[in-house]
């Protein structure tokens, strides 16, 4: 074995790669909780891959057929409701990990140098993941389906000048149609992933060269034992694969009651208006995105039209996702961890926290004037937790920072 | 052979004249793909227009056809109907159909339509392109006791008069598209072609 072993070295870094990324990669010691949703993202990434492969082989790309080819998913394909159902779950749950993912980062200053690379490509995922759900979303070619396709590409169509050649260009039809249909297919299988897997590469391979941050937001490199390990280091195979693996578990058990006994989640997973198939003559009488959309969706609704144009809103809600960018340049703060920083951060942080839940609550509501209204405030909010920052973070009241971590 | 000296200077025009022919032909390798999706030329030509009889629309009511795909509402207006379409002038971002591209000139009226009567209009808001609801009933419970007929977008709220006009305060900035019409009898309407029909 010992042999096979070397003659595979010799010839692919096997055992240098192990060691780099599993048994030598030395992660801080004090990872909490918080720390679960890096390696429950990977997972979802796997689960809606081989689900995904899995639902195409029966899935038509056909605005004819589509809808029927679901409905036969799930009625007459052998399990084809599991798999549909762990594809669709999946979905949600993706994102749900990932926003928590993303909060561990917010609160920890994960984000902060010399992990600014880390953030962006994460930022990147989190927006192609993004193209990706709404590509998806399509392809059942139900109700729901349809007009929010149509809501998101007239989003392009707002665009000043080139807005409507860019709508057509993206639907390849002057409605959308099966041309729009086929090519969200080859986008949502095929394109989208190849780039999300690549990123999360870059994403790892950037994590592994800078090292992991932690709850205290303390360099753990710094500070090196005799054998030129981090002292506040343990390997990351076994301690944190273990740590991680109860993490899969516990998800899994949530994962698989979601799957087994509310797939449809009350209509926020799969929402009942496309149970209908697609109609271009009829908008059902509520249109939402699904939830993980709607916080953006309800910063959309609240800019009013200016000079005519529906252009600043669509702005509004590009600028509320690409913000993301800009985070670790905005924050100014001496420490990184949300335990060291002052009042004003962590009333900054609640501020936000409760404008973007509050807003992705708006999003699935009607548009009422009261609700527009509160929707404006909230996305003042949201905007100026990101546009205050470097004065906020400046001036706080910060506590001492300890040399090792604490546990 | 260290001493030799490298004239860089030339060695990066060269990389540089490299890169930018090779920038060339990947954009002329590119323009194929991207042109590729735009619209077809099938989807070009499923433009035809499409004929209606006027005669199976009941007054007050409204028949949503297809046309290009869209949904195009053709709408018998009452006489009541017609009459409170001034009343609304004043909460009207544009009320005299002003923005040109909305209507054919034929249109630009106050009822935007060739025949008081009939509204002929494309269902589709102005806004991000839901289908408005249709709902003629006067000051229902949920839009408010002003209300004197027209559309409600579900979508994000923009609200229209029985002329297809919007309201201040709705998030689509115009009013709803007419589509080229004409008149090819008292009852016959053709959509999508108006060729020597400018009434």
């Amino acid at each position: 074995m010992q042999k096979l072993l070397n003659w595979v070295d010799e010839r692919f870094p096997l055992s240098a790669s192990y060691k780099a990324h599993l048994s030598e990669y030395f992660a801080p010691k004090n990872f909490n909780f918080w720390y679960f949703f890096g390696s429950l993202a990977l997972l979802m990434l796997v689960v809606q891959i081989v689900s995904g492969i899995f639902l195409t082989m029966h899935y038509k790309p056909d605005a004819a057929l589509a809808f029927a080819s679901v409905e036969y998913i799930m009625r007459d394909v052998e399990y084809g409701w599991l798999i549909r159902y762990i594809h669709s779950t999946g979905a949600s749950m993706f994102f749900l990990v990932v926003y928590l993912h993303m909060f561990r980062g917010l609160i920890y200053g994960s984000y902060r140098q010399p992990r600014e690379l880390i953030w962006i490509f994460g930022v990147i995922i989190y927006l192609v993941l993004m193209g990706e759900a709404f590509m998806g979303y399509l392809l059942p070619w139900g109700q729901m389906s349809y007009w929010g396709a149509q809501v998101i590409i007239n989003l392009f169509a707002a665009v000043p000048f080139i807005g409507n050649d860019l709508s057509e260009w993206i639907r390849g039809d002057y409605v959308i149609g099966d041309a729009t249909l086929n090519r969200f297919f080859a986008f949502h299988v095929i394109a989208l992933p190849l780039v999300l897997l690549g990123l999360v590469v870059a994403h790892l391979v950037a994590l592994h060269e800078v090292g992991s941050n932690n709850p205290d937001g303390i360099e753990i490199k710094k500070l090196k034992g005799p054998d030129g390990h981090p002292l506040d280091g343990i390997p990351f195979h076994p301690y944190y694969t273990v740590k991680d693996i109860l993490g899969v578990v516990v998800f899994l058990m949530v994962f698989a009651s979601i799957v087994f006994f509310a797939p449809e989640m009350g209509g926020y997973f799969l929402e009942y208006n496309n149970f209908v198939p697609a109609d271009s003559l009829k908008t059902p009488e509520h249109i939402a995105p699904v939830w993980y959309f709607t916080p953006y969706y309800a910063i959309l609704r609240a800019v009013p039209p200016i000079f005519g144009s529906q252009f600043p809103g669509v702005a509004a809600m590009g600028v509320a996702v690409l913000i993301f960018f800009a985070l670790p340049w905005l924050d100014r703060s001496p420490v990184k961890s949300v335990r060291y920083r002052g009042p004003k951060f962590k009333i900054a942080l609640t501020l936000f926290v409760i404008a973007f839940i509050g807003l992705g609550i708006l999003g699935v509501l009607p548009a009422t004037p009261l609700y527009t209204i509160i929707s404006q405030i909230l996305s003042v909010v949201y905007f100026a937790f990101f546009l205050l920052m470097p004065w906020y973070t400046k001036n706080d009241t910060t506590k001492p920072v300890p040399e090792r971590v604490t546990p | 052979m260290s001493n030799v000296s490298v004239d860089t200077s030339k060695r990066r025009f060269l990389v540089a004249m490299t890169s930018a022919v090779g920038g060339v032909a990947a954009l002329g390798v590119a323009t194929p793909f991207v042109l590729s999706m735009m619209p077809s030329a099938r989807a070009k030509a499923a433009g035809a227009p499409i004929e209606v009889d006027l005669s199976k629309v009941e007054p007050g009511m409204q028949l949503a056809v297809e046309w290009r795909g869209k949904p195009v509402w053709v709408v018998n207006r009452t006489q009541e109907m017609l009459d409170a379409l001034s009343k609304n002038d004043a909460k009207l971002i544009d009320p005299s159909s002003e923005n040109a591209g909305q209507q054919p000139d034929y249109c630009q009226n106050p009822t935007r339509s060739i025949k008081p009567q009939y509204l002929i209009v494309v269902g589709i808001c102005t806004h991000l392109g839901c289908s408005p609801t249709y709902r003629a009933e006067v000051a229902p419970a949920d839009l408010g006791p002003d209300w004197l007929g027209g559309w409600f977008c579900p979508c994000h709220g923009s609200r229209f008069d029985l002329a297809a006009r919007v309201f201040n305060g709705s998030p689509a900035p115009t009013n709803l598209e007419i589509p080229p019409h004409k008149y090819l009898s008292e009852t016959r309407v053709l959509i999508g072609d108006d060729q020597g029909a400018a009434a």
